[in-house]
């Protein structure tokens, strides 16, 4: 499929909401099978359009998350390939058990979209924050978890989930007017992780929202001759471990992530390096313990130290010293 | 009552017998563990309606016109084996496998459609989400299937479960049937003592159509689940007993899960026999 320049502005300005409901959209108009539900949230999260285009294959839930998650489990024993979505704190922590028993227990052809991951939510606070939505869910068995960099990523994920047999949690992270990763078409591969930059000195690891500033980032560190390498991991599960051995010969591996410090994209690959000798030292950026004082997105990310420059200051210092790598 | 249905009612009676008897000696596999056996008891003759007489699911059947059936409370389990083994859906030999280490029949339900089990349950609450979900799909297609849901009184505490009962009414699923097993126990004891709740207020406030009957009672289930829905999902309230048919069992909430000793088993046997000879 191709793309053009048009489409990808167009979700750049819609950010990751309104790009996933454009998605699946388009999605549905050829697989009758996609069924979209929604826990009251229709018109905050993009599928207004959905909605207008395809008014029966929509269903409220009302506010009733965990009820959402049992109906899309019965439509998907149906046949159905259903979506369910609401904000990814409710999604991954109102309604665990719901994942856990639906989507990794009984292995029901369900995608649980969460919208708003990480500080997207900006002033509505810390209670629509999801930090910890990562953590809650990647250990549970059978649940793929895709985290996009970009709108592209977003279309690319939204057509592939829907074509592959599989329960998913889909995290959305980031807002308007989004960051371009991708400029031109690739191969997305659910599992495969994509280098979007060589550099010998440095491996930084991102994940969703976290992609581009620490492609911004390795900008900033070649100019003080640190060549960093940097690598979209989207399938945060089943980590592409093939990919990570590969990162043995830097001097540092960096992972990034909107997302508590704990049980993230950073603790999978620690999880995984611990067995591995010789693995050079990890530096775990993502946000610390405790519920900061909430403001809108861009001064989350400030004050996460979530931003390009402050992710290469990190780097930089990490790489001077690396005794004191992480940061809860 | 006409004659063939006077005959089948009969029927379903020496089928529920059969199934106390099963479960008695099963009790059994659960050594000194013990196993769910009067939550079992009190659904019997709700598990033999619904597979004996009320869910079509002749074997050819495509899966998808099938009509569905969810055990929420899935510590029921051994009266829903017992069933599938009298709806000839599991051999004995398989019946047999009950509670033993790493089978598929262990004391919760696991989801094995080819066994006749549509849902994997055990913790509480998640089932009636999941069969309005299968009776919205069901409509979708144009299929005629119905989805019955048998939930426990306790399991009414759960608020995952009123999430469900105000979807289905709002989205008028006259295909699902919920069935409330009314035995007036959860595991701490009396359902009025630990969560005291109207039940058909609270059904009915819901938008739902309430019936109530007796739950041992085949005539009055049946005439209860078999009875066209009128515009709204229907929840049949069944009033039963925990441990039904079992005299040191019925109404005593220690055998909510409790070990058998041969004695016990035996008496139990003894009385099992004694209901037969007098004739159900």
């Amino acid at each position: 499929m191709s793309y053009s320049k048009v489409d990808i502005r167009t979700w750049s300005i819609l950010g990751s909401r309104g790009t996933f409901g454009v998605a699946l959209t388009d999605a549905a108009r050829s697989n009758p099978g996609i069924i979209a539900l929604s826990a009251d949230l229709c018109n905050t999260s993009g599928l207004d359009r959905f909605r207008n285009a395809y008014p029966t294959r929509f269903i409220n839930t009302g506010i009733a998350e965990q009820n959402m998650l049992g109906v899309a489990a019965g439509l998907a024993a149906t046949g159905f390939v259903p979506f369910a979505t609401t904000f990814a704190n409710f999604a991954a922590l109102r309604s665990c058990e719901q994942v856990r028993h639906y989507l990794g227990y009984m292995q029901e052809n369900v995608k649980l979209v969460g919208f708003g991951a990480g500080f997207a939510m900006g002033m509505f606070g810390v209670t629509h924050f999801a930090l910890e939505d990562i953590a809650a869910l990647r250990s549970i068995s059978n649940l793929t978890i895709i985290s996009p960099a970009d709108g592209m990523e977003i279309v690319k994920a939204t057509n592939t989930i829907a074509v592959t047999r599989g329960p998913v949690y889909l995290r959305l992270t980031g807002v308007m007017n989004a960051p371009i990763v991708y400029k031109e078409d690739y191969d997305f591969t659910i599992g495969k992780a994509i280098t979007l930059r060589e550099g010998d000195a440095v491996a930084i690891v991102a994940t969703g929202s976290m992609v581009h500033p620490s492609l911004k980032a390795a900008e900033i560190l070649a100019t003080q001759g640190i060549m960093a390498q940097v690598v979209n991991v989207h399938t945060i599960k089943p980590l592409d471990t093939a990919a990570v051995d590969q990162l043995l010969n830097h001097r540092l591996v960096v992972t990034v992530e909107e997302h508590s410090i704990m049980g993230g994209l950073g603790t999978s690959i620690a999880e995984h390096v611990a067995q591995k000798r010789g693995f050079p030292p990890l530096l775990r950026i993502g946000v610390a313990q405790g519920y900061p004082h909430v403001g809108h997105y861009q001064h989350m990310l400030e004050v996460s130290g979530l931003t390009a420059p402050k992710i290469a200051g990190r780097i930089r210092l990490a790489l001077d010293d690396t005794v004191g790598l992480s940061h809860e | 009552m006409n004659p063939s249905t006077e005959k089948r009612t009969i029927q379903i009676k020496q089928t529920a017998l059969a199934m106390r008897r099963n479960i008695i000696r099963l009790a059994l596999n659960g050594g000194n563990n013990g196993v769910h056996v009067g939550p079992a008891l009190s659904i019997v003759e709700i598990m033999a309606c619904l597979y004996c007489e009320v869910l079509r699911r002749e074997s050819g059947m495509p899966p998808t016109m099938r009509d569905k059936f969810v055990l929420s409370k899935g510590h029921g389990a051994l009266g829903y084996y017992v069933a599938l083994y009298e709806a000839g859906l599991i051999s004995l030999e398989t019946l047999n496998t009950y509670e033993k280490n790493g089978g598929d029949f262990p004391g919760q339900p696991v989801k094995n459609v080819a066994a006749g089990i549509d849902f994997s349950s055990g913790t509480l609450g998640l089932g009636l989400a999941y069969g309005a979900g299968l009776a919205l799909g069901a409509r979708k297609l144009d299929s005629d299937t119905r989805v019955y849901v048998v939930l426990g009184d306790g399991e009414l505490n759960e608020g995952s479960v009123w999430e469900s009962v105000m979807f289905a009414a709002h989205a008028k699923l006259t295909n699902l049937v919920a069935i409330v097993d009314r035995n007036g126990m959860q595991s701490d004891g009396c359902t009025s003592d630990v969560m005291g709740i109207d039940i058909e207020a609270m059904w009915r406030g819901f938008g739902w159509d309430v019936a109530v009957c007796d739950g041992h009672d085949v005539e009055q289930l049946l005439a209860a689940l078999q009875t066209e829905p009128m515009g709204k999902p229907r929840v049949v309230v069944a009033n039963t007993v925990k441990g039904k048919g079992v005299s040191f069992m019925e109404g005593n909430n220690e055998w909510h899960h409790k070990w058998l000793t041969m004695e016990l088993h035996d008496q139990a046997v003894v009385e099992l026999d004694a209901m037969e000879e007098r004739g159900l």
